[in-house]
């Protein structure tokens, strides 16, 4: 019956919006709860730096070698273009505000998404499947409070740095291959940067930019991992909605902040 | 307002009156389950498995409320209880999980000061003493500073309970405790419950279907069956009882109330015989 099969059809439709949505709720609620509950996270801080560690330090290596390359391949493009109209001594500007403005932030997001927001998920998936969770709740330890929230800040602490020193590591790729490879005046470079690189318009925002990515990754992978069927296939399952979810919110945010920090000024 | 009686002048350190239970309306796990735990004794929850003993077992934790009925552990019923409550309420009791649930990213000394550091401020060399004294306890001491994955099964449980020792609880709970062990790992941690519940002053509840092995350690025993109690007693009780479930479940018959067949359609019918 066409009438019956459309009906089943909708149903499915209102079936799978509403668990979207009661899931964003639940999601929003968790993080209200964590940040209320973070107390111990701030109080006891070593906790929050051992996951800066985890999260952070140990994502530099993919972080330095992604930036240098990101920057490299940014020059050899950006000279290509730039001396078919004279303009090659302005290298340094369009490598800089790429990667401040954009490529920093975004790439870093996408990177400690897949690096560290993994991790974080599989790592408290694993715990809920191992019981631990549920032997820290039985120790009256509020698992949010101990494993969640330390692991939330560090990963909120995290990502701006990551996507600074992605940034400078791309900065200084551009200038291996601009000046030291093919030749661009080394001065013109530097101090074209430093007089068109606005710290407000472009660092600021691009530090705006990485501090709200590293909240959406870190929120949604501590949720995915806290929310995991405790069960293999079930962390395997959260840990890549961890990277396809917050990588589409990194890309559908940083759409929404750059029409905000962009638009309607003077372009720059 | 008025106070809760003082858990330490009751006789019964957990009393389930009535208790229902269901995870949807549909499926009650637990139907009208009564039983108390009197103060001191090490008593046994047994069945098979998805009877219902160990959703019992988290309803006398708190970790759920009764559909209906009470659960009054430690003085307290745990619906009227809110969080700090709750974790007021297992300060003082102390769980034994299957497979141990070791803080992984830690090591043995790390697991077992773990609630020392969380909910005291006792000084960092008391806290070294108190947990090699609870190592001391289980036997290991000397795998203070080993990391859980270096354990075996035996003495991963063995931390485990030195862990759960911790803060000296007033009700130990154990969840399977006896599953997966060698025989000298079972031996160990049949005296190693015995003892701790006598000389810390505590009571003992371990939920099992580890039947012969259970009941050499404990005072008394329920028979949970789909949901209900169905028998209780002392061990000698236990294996004199003729309830036709007790009798196959302690002697492992095969065939009895308990079929060794899962529902199916006939055999006939599913080898496609029926045709030809």
């Amino acid at each position: 019956m066409p009438i019956a099969a459309l009906r089943a059809r909708l149903e499915r439709l209102g079936g799978t919006v509403t668990s979207h949505v009661w899931r964003l709720g639940f999601a929003s609620r968790f993080l209200f709860y964590l940040v209320v509950h973070s107390g111990t996270a701030l109080r006891r801080f070593r906790l929050t730096i051992a996951e800066v560690y985890f999260a952070g330090v140990l994502s530099l290596v993919i972080i330095l070698v992604s930036g240098l390359f990101v920057g490299m391949v940014l020059a050899l493009q950006g000279y290509e273009t730039l001396q078919r109209f004279g303009a090659s001594e302005s290298l340094g500007v369009l490598v800089a505000l790429s990667l401040v403005r954009e490529l920093g932030p975004v790439v870093a997001g996408l990177l400690f998404a897949s690096r560290a927001g993994s991790a974080i998920t599989a790592e408290i998936g694993l715990m809920k499947a191992t019981e631990q969770i549920s032997a820290m709740e039985m120790m009256a330890v509020d698992p949010i409070a101990r494993v969640v929230a330390p692991r939330f800040w560090g990963g909120v602490l995290s990502m701006p740095l990551l996507a600074a020193l992605f940034s400078a590591m791309g900065i200084f790729g551009g200038y291996l291959i601009g000046v030291q490879l093919i030749g661009v005046d080394a001065g013109a470079f530097w101090s074209q940067m430093q007089a068109a690189v606005d710290w407000n318009k472009d660092i600021l925002n691009g530090v705006i930019k990485s501090v709200v990515f590293g909240v959406a990754v870190t929120w949604i992978a501590v949720f995915e991992g806290y929310d995991a069927t405790p069960t293999a296939e079930g962390v395997s399952r959260a840990t890549t909605r961890t990277v396809v979810t917050s990588s589409l919110a990194i890309l559908a945010l940083d759409f929404i902040l750059t029409a905000l920090m962009f638009t309607g000024g003077n372009g720059k | 307002m008025q106070q809760p009686p003082d858990a330490a002048q009751q006789k019964h350190i957990v009393e389930i009156r009535n208790v229902s239970f269901g995870y949807d309306a549909a499926r009650p796990v637990l139907r009208d389950v009564t039983l108390s735990i009197p103060r001191g004794a090490v008593v046994g929850i047994m069945g098979q498995s998805g009877c219902g003993k160990t959703t019992l077992l988290r309803i006398i934790m708190g970790a759920y409320l009764p559909t209906s009925g009470t659960a009054r552990v430690l003085g307290r019923s745990t619906a009227e209880l809110d969080r700090a409550g709750l974790y007021a309420m297992r300060r003082k009791m102390g769980m034994l999980f299957q497979f141990g649930a070791l803080f992984t990213d830690m090591t043995v000394f790390q697991n077992v000061a773990f609630p020392l550091r969380e909910h005291t401020s006792l000084p960092h060399d008391l806290i070294h003493d108190l947990v090699m004294l609870k190592l001391h306890a289980v036997g290991l001491r000397g795998a203070s500073r080993l990391m859980p994955t270096a354990l075996s099964g035996g003495m991963a449980r063995r931390v485990a309970l030195a862990r759960s020792i911790a803060l000296d609880p007033q009700l130990m709970l154990y969840d399977e405790p006896f599953t997966g062990l060698d025989p000298i790992s079972f031996g160990v941690i049949v005296r190693l419950i015995r003892e701790l519940n006598d000389s810390l002053g505590a009571t003992s509840l371990i939920v099992t279907h580890d039947v012969q092995e259970a009941l050499g350690v404990v005072d008394y025993v329920y028979f949970m069956a789909a949901g209900r109690v169905i028998a209780q007693g002392t061990p000698d009780q236990i294996r004199a009882s003729d309830e036709p479930f007790v009798n196959q479940f302690v002697n492992g018959k095969s065939e009895g109330p308990v079929p060794f067949h899962y529902p199916a359609p006939e055999y006939d019918t599913d080898l496609e015989l029926a045709a030809s």
